[in-house]
């Protein structure tokens, strides 16, 4: 594992190299480089496995954190691929070409997010959510709780007791 | 906004609209989907028989037929495969899974509902034969469970179906369907079992709350 990222680390800037386990490392680049560091991998490290695309939203540091997780079947190695993008315009080349399913994760993240992927098949349909007019649901700054109590007709709660203060003024009122 | 045009796409879909097509005989005709697939009348109030002892009969011989669409919304629906089969066995109790709504006068909403999968239950509900009845399960149907703030699970199913029977639980199991089944049986036999009524006379109350989540409704308001 270590040499493999020695050997990345000759070619692309890598940085924050996070051995997890033996068998995955975490490593971030550039928004430019990412693509051709995953090209890199599938091609000539085996890395033939996508496992998935995820994003975080780092409001405090205005960017999202996108992950690249792939495979290596014959080595049984994964690797993680970071990197952050500007939160205020979320635009990132479609990586479409290298997996099919990449197209599906983009069009997800683009619905949950607002991640823009151009040229991604399918990337402006709806997923999940069917109509939506709000801001992209997993964005940190979209409350989900006064979202959830203004559209869903909330069902009043039950009134409930402490326990001990309620046992305490059934058994001795006096006190 | 990109979302507007998102759902104005939608709504243009070539399928739905208007159009003049040319039959296999040469004739050409009019075809308008939204029009001649669906039926678009409201719902009508269906009224008692008048003989109270008639009336009587057929809400026992209604209690007797229960005919469940097999639809699963949420988690739950993996306790209905239990019921069926030999372990628990409804069908000792005159309950049977169907594929269509058209056969079928149960509805088991199991467990919680996300907006998108509302929208299908509904079109699903209202194609159902009358008298129809809703079974709703666990806590997430009752007041939203776990998903109380989520952004894309309803809370409260009464709001947009009538309910008859709440089963609580996350999830309820098996034995606690068959109670709710059996309690289901004991409102119609008391001709209390009135969703689908209901429905029709709250029309537009139920409408307006279904169309306030489901936002790209593009559908008839009742597709009987």
């Amino acid at each position: 594992m270590k040499s493999l990222i020695d050997k990345l680390g000759k070619t692309f800037d890598i940085k924050d190299i996070v051995y997890q386990r033996p068998n995955l490392a975490f490593v971030t680049v550039s928004k430019e480089h990412v693509l051709n560091l995953i090209t890199n991998l599938l091609d000539y490290e085996g890395f033939s496995h996508f496992v998935l695309l995820s994003c975080v939203d780092w409001i405090e540091d205005n960017a999202f954190q996108l992950t690249y997780f792939l495979n290596n079947p014959t080595l049984k190695i994964d690797i993680a691929v970071r990197c952050f993008i500007d939160r205020n315009n979320p635009t990132m080349t479609s990586a479409h070409h290298l997996w099919k399913q990449i197209a599906t994760y983009q069009r997800e993240l683009k619905e949950m997010y607002g991640i823009d992927f151009p040229g991604s098949p399918g990337v402006d349909e709806n997923f999940v959510l069917e109509g939506w007019d709000n801001i992209p649901p997993m964005r940190r700054e979209f409350d989900t709780k006064k979202y959830a109590e203004e559209t869903f007709f909330p069902r009043p709660r039950n009134k409930t007791n402490d326990p001990k203060e309620y046992m305490k003024s059934k058994m001795y009122p006096n006190d | 906004m990109m979302v507007d045009d998102k759902n104005k796409k939608k709504f243009d879909n070539p399928h739905y609209a208007k159009r003049e097509v040319i039959g296999p005989d040469g004739k050409s005709f009019i075809v308008d989907p939204m029009n001649d697939y669906f039926c678009d009348a409201r719902p009508k109030v269906h009224e008692p028989n008048i003989i109270p002892a008639v009336e009587k009969f057929l809400n026992w011989a209604r209690s007797k037929s229960l005919w469940v669409l097999g639809f699963g919304t949420g988690c739950g629906s993996i306790e209905i495969p239990p019921l069926i089969t030999p372990r628990f066995d409804v069908f000792r109790f005159g309950i049977q899974m169907r594929p269509t709504p058209r056969q079928s006068n149960v509805f088991i909403i199991s467990g919680y509902l996300s907006v998108k999968t509302l929208k299908r239950v509904i079109r699903s509900y209202e194609q159902m034969q009358n008298p129809k009845y809703v079974l709703a399960l666990g806590s997430c149907t009752v007041n939203g469970g776990m998903y109380y703030d989520s952004y894309n699970t309803i809370n409260r199913l009464d709001y947009y179906l009538p309910v008859d029977v709440y089963i609580a639980g996350c999830m309820p199991r098996p034995e606690a369907i068959i109670a709710g089944f059996n309690k289901l049986k004991e409102l119609i036999r008391e001709g209390k079992g009135e969703g689908a009524n209901l429905y029709a006379k709250n029309f537009d109350w139920y409408k307006a709350n279904q169309k306030k989540i489901i936002k790209d409704w593009n559908m008839p308001d009742y597709n009987w």
